[in-house]
């Protein structure tokens, strides 16, 4: 075979004498191109798996780990919670309206392929700066197909965060996770299991879009990206809507054995799979697919990645009570092939054999890599600037009304309420707080839900950033009373091959897997995104942590709002703070620089099961985490939230401007009635963490003394404005 | 009181309203699906929010060609109550049972959020049991819920007492600041000149729990059961 072949296809002369070892002969042209899609970095995580070893993925709840379409939680109470989150950037970088909706149909198809009912969606996106038209552009787009899709299916979309940078400009990165429940017994995997079973095919027709979309995720986007648009698939959120309906019914009728959806990669991708999981092989015949346009090649059956199809493996018993179940909704099946011996997946195009190859090695035998990894220069010196030399504001009341109105900071309710996130009437707390709170009909319980990551920390140091994105998440489930049970993590960096950007994933994947063992919580599932670069400029390595927690009663739950007079205004943790990588610097300075204030993992266990006795054991009114722009506008959101003022009374010992602005991991706002202060303490104590009173929750603004003077008062009109109004303004 | 919900392909609130009748009001409801020909043993029948066919060509414009239409429209014509919510006011403006039509909002967005509503009658079967003037708090979720008529329609249906609710603010005061679509002179809901088929964008089902923060929604369904209990009295 020609050499440029296989290079075109984006595989190296290595990969390729690895397929024909594995296969036993030279590859055709076919199954050369099921080797690219599969063997990409996309589907194949041939860069990232070693790294990704380092994360625990068992304990008492874990069901099932990474390596299936999503993770399973025990729940207790015979149920279970799937989840995953996976990001669609490129697509989204391209034709951001059907990048985004098609990473939201692509998340929701992996949780009800397990057997699970969605009851949440999340997204975590960036954007560049939002003063160029293109970026507004895209950030519009993908807001729009987010909620294009989530709203059509009827699946609430209640949390998510947004942050800006110029690093993402060209190069914006749209993370969709997807949560579900199910009871436990109804948990179906991705195998093709049962020998002359058959496998059936549900859902669209078969069509020439995103082939490819995979080898395209895998590369570095270019000015020729736009020529890749037919990369983008298009998605059809009515139809995902009644095929989630059709296949969870199937399901909980017990007709199938196994379900895998398309994914990246499609038909191969489902075939290959199912077979390697199951150590079965599977036979199909191409000119049983349905096909939306005539003349396609069986490359480009096996490769397209058209949206909304489902493979199944049924008993021929059980076919004709199956296409019952989908004939209730006008859809019909397609019994493409069945399931065989011998760990083969063979294709056939019009009677001959046209890909005849092991399951095992176009699935599971890419090779992995641990390519070479050097620490930046910017690292050291980035880490050494001095922070002394940043000037106090003039008027701190002007400098915190500017971080409200920061995109980085500013309500994204203009964003937000465009996703239905009341639909299924259990959204108990939905966007705008630390984490949302979905309750359970069937056992009572709820689920907090919660997304982070920080471009700009893990930028500056992403062993710090890798633990501080996995205590951050966690601690939003704890602010609302919940405890964390299980994560997944969408981890968006550069090329791999550049030792630089690697060796920013292997100390965020460090730091991540660290606080995960400290924290005492499995990853089970997620993705990984490389290439994410435009022109050789990379984005901030952002890792990006979706975190599930359990609350046993919903109605003991907390919000980050003062709503009552006369409450008392702490602030939980940690003391240590720094303006290193600080909304304040970035806004005030437009510096990314400066050493992180550290993190002590052993300190955030203690101060999250202390969070959590104190909410339910209904001790406290409110809790809201402090991150971005530190405690001045965590106090400030709690007032707007709560529509009231508060007088605060700053500490001697530190400089006003780090006590309001610098920013800093493990440090909670509290506020609670007077009554309840001796309690208060007394818990804090017994678990050595630090309380510090501030004030208490009064009147209609925020003010803050220091040394008994007033150095800063907003009112809350004057907050609201400035934190509400902004995106409104500049997406008119 | 015997309630049915209607499910279309594409519909996603027929879960929210069949809860909200089953396990938070105790009503007896079941399900009827689209292809269904006949509806029968009911006093009230749901059409529920959601995207009927995705609402692909126009919001309710195919599934008013579901066969269980026809069944509906029977039902209405000879008395029978008929609410239609969000995507099932659409509906019923397509069917012709509902005067007048919803356009896409006029800011271009899908718009959720909590909103206030003014009775405006409290004559009708769904507002009986609320005074005329009271404010309910209550969701929305939809991006063609602008609802537009022609001036002769509008100045009959005002004359007909046929406006059951408008977007106000917090206070009752009608508003362009309190419209969340443009809707014409504020409308949120409207009836038939009979008064037993009803539409509204906003969601009541969705404002029936303390723990999801309302429960002004109960108000509607509490007075569809006062008024099939004071037919039956009357009959």
């Amino acid at each position: 075979m020609n050499k440029n072949a296989w290079r075109e296809l984006g595989l190296s002369d290595k990969e390729y004498q690895m397929i024909v070892e594995q296969v036993g002969r030279e590859p055709n042209l076919t199954e050369l191109n099921m080797y690219s899609v599969m063997w990409s970095e996309h589907c194949s995580y041939k860069h990232s798996r070693t790294s990704l070893n380092l994360f625990p993925t068992s304990g008492p709840r874990v069901i099932q780990g990474p390596g299936e379409n999503a993770g399973v939680v025990d729940l207790g109470d015979g149920w279970a919670v799937v989840f995953k989150i996976e990001s669609h950037n490129h697509p989204s970088a391209i034709e951001p309206y059907q990048g985004a909706a098609t990473g939201v149909g692509g998340i929701l198809r992996d949780i009800f392929t397990m057997g699970a009912q969605p009851v949440a969606f999340l997204n975590s996106l960036r954007f560049g700066d939002l003063e160029d038209p293109r970026v507004r552009y895209l950030f519009d787009g993908a807001v729009a197909g987010i909620g294009g899709y989530g709203n059509c299916v009827g699946i609430p979309t209640v949390a998510g965060e947004i942050y800006f940078d110029p690093c993402y400009s060209n190069n914006p990165l749209v993370n969709a996770m997807c949560v579900g429940v199910m009871p436990k017994h109804r948990l179906v995997l991705g195998k093709a299991c049962g020998i002359g079973n058959l496998v059936v095919l549900a859902g669209a027709q078969t069509g020439r879009d995103g082939i490819h979309g995979v080898t395209f995720a895998s590369e570095e986007l270019s000015n020729e990206s736009e020529e890749k648009r037919p990369a983008v698939q298009v998605g059809d959120p009515f139809l995902g809507k009644l095929l989630m309906d059709a296949t969870l019914e199937a399901i909980e009728k017990g007709l199938v054995c196994g379900v895998q959806d398309f994914g990246g990669a499609g038909l191969t991708c489902a075939l290959t799979e199912t077979a390697y999981r199951a150590g079965t092989g599977i036979e199909v015949d191409l000119d049983q697919v349905p096909l939306r346009e005539q003349g396609m090649k069986p490359y480009e059956i096996l490769t397209s990645e058209s949206q909304e199809r489902m493979l199944m493996i049924v008993d021929p018993g059980k076919l004709k009570e199956l296409e019952a179940v989908f004939q209730r909704w006008e859809l019909s099946l397609a019994v493409i092939g069945k399931v065989i011996e011998g760990g083969k997946v063979i294709a056939r195009y019009r009677k001959e054999v046209v890909v005849d190859v092991p399951a095992e090695s176009v699935a599971g035998g890419s090779p992995a890599y641990e390519p070479e990894s050097r620490e930046p220069g910017y690292y050291k010196i980035l880490a050494q600037h001095d922070l002394s030399l940043i000037p106090p504001p003039d008027d701190y009341g002007k400098a915190l009304q500017g971080l409200l109105s920061a995109p980085d900071i500013a309500s994204k309710e203009w964003a937000w309420r465009r996703y239905d996130y009341s639909v299924r009437t259990s959204t108990v707390q939905g966007p705008g707080g630390d984490a949302a709170v979905v309750r359970l009909r069937e056992t009572g319980k709820a689920l907090a839900l919660a997304v982070d990551g920080n471009g700009t920390l893990t930028y500056l140091d992403p062993y710090a950033g890798g633990m501080m994105a996995v205590a951050e998440a966690t601690r939003n489930l704890c602010c609302v009373g919940a405890e964390p049970i299980g994560i997944t993590d969408c981890l968006n960096f550069g090329n791999p091959e550049k030792p630089e950007i690697f060796w920013q994933f292997k100390q965020a994947v460090k730091g991540m897997a660290e606080a995960c063992r400290a924290l005492d919580i499995p990853v089970v599932g997620g993705n990984v995104s490389f290439y994410n670069e435009v022109e050789g400029e990379a984005i901030y390595p952002t890792p990006v942590v979706g975190a599930v927690g359990l609350l046993d009663n919903p109605e003991k739950t907390c919000n980050i709002a003062f709503s009552r007079v006369g409450d008392l205004v702490c602030l939980l943790g940690a003391s240590n703070v720094s303006l290193g990588g600080s909304q304040y610097l970035k806004t005030y300075c437009h510096q990314v620089a400066g050493r992180l204030a550290d993190i002590d993992l052993e300190f955030e266990k203690k101060l999250q099961v202390l969070l959590r006795i104190l909410i339910t054991e209904e001790l406290i009114v409110s809790a809201h985490d402090l991150s971005d722009g530190g405690l001045s506008v965590a106090l400030a959101e709690s007032c707007i939230a709560g529509n009231s003022g508060a007088e605060i009374e700053l500490n001697n010992q530190v400089s006003p401007i780090l006590q309001l602005f610098g920013e800093g991991p493990s440090r909670i706002i509290i506020s609670f009635k007077p009554g309840n202060k001796d309690k208060v303490i007394k818990l804090s104590e017994s678990s050595s963490i630090p309380l510090l009173f501030l004030g208490e929750v009064c009147g209609d603004a925020l003010i803050i003394k220091s040394d008994g003077d007033i150095i800063l008062k907003l009112s809350l009109g004057t907050m609201k404005e400035a934190y509400e109004e902004v995106f409104s303004c500049i997406m008119r | 009181m015997k309630s049915k919900v209607i499910v279309f392909p594409g519909s996603n609130c027929d879960l929210d309203a069949y809860h909200l009748l089953k396990d938070v009001l105790n009503y007896r409801v079941e399900y009827i699906y689209f292809n269904q020909k006949k509806i029968n043993n009911c006093d009230l029948i749901i059409l529920p929010g959601g995207f009927t066919y995705g609402d692909y060509l126009r919001s309710g414009a195919i599934a008013r060609f579901s066969p269980v239409m026809d069944a509906v429209i029977d039902f209405a014509e000879r008395g029978g109550l008929v609410l239609g919510i969000c995507n099932g006011f659409q509906v019923l403006t397509e069917a012709g049972l509902l005067p007048g039509a919803l356009y896409r909002n006029n800011h271009l967005h899908f718009r959720c959020e909590k909103i206030y509503l003014r009775i405006e009658n409290n004559s009708s079967p769904y507002t009986m049991a609320a005074r005329k003037g009271d404010i309910l708090k209550i969701p929305v979720a939809h991006g063609d819920g602008n609802y537009y008529a022609d001036p002769r329609t509008l100045e009959k249906m005002e004359r007909n007492n046929q406006i059951l609710f408008r977007y106000c603010d917090s206070e009752g005061n009608i508003s362009n600041e309190a419209n969340p679509n443009g809707s014409l002179s504020n409308i949120a809901g409207i009836c038939n000149k009979k008064g037993n088929v009803a539409g509204m964008m906003p969601h009541p089902e969705r404002a029936g729990e303390t723990l999801l923060g309302s429960t002004d929604g109960l108000v509607i369904f509490r007075s569809i059961f006062k008024s099939l209990e004071k037919g039956r009295i009357e009959r």
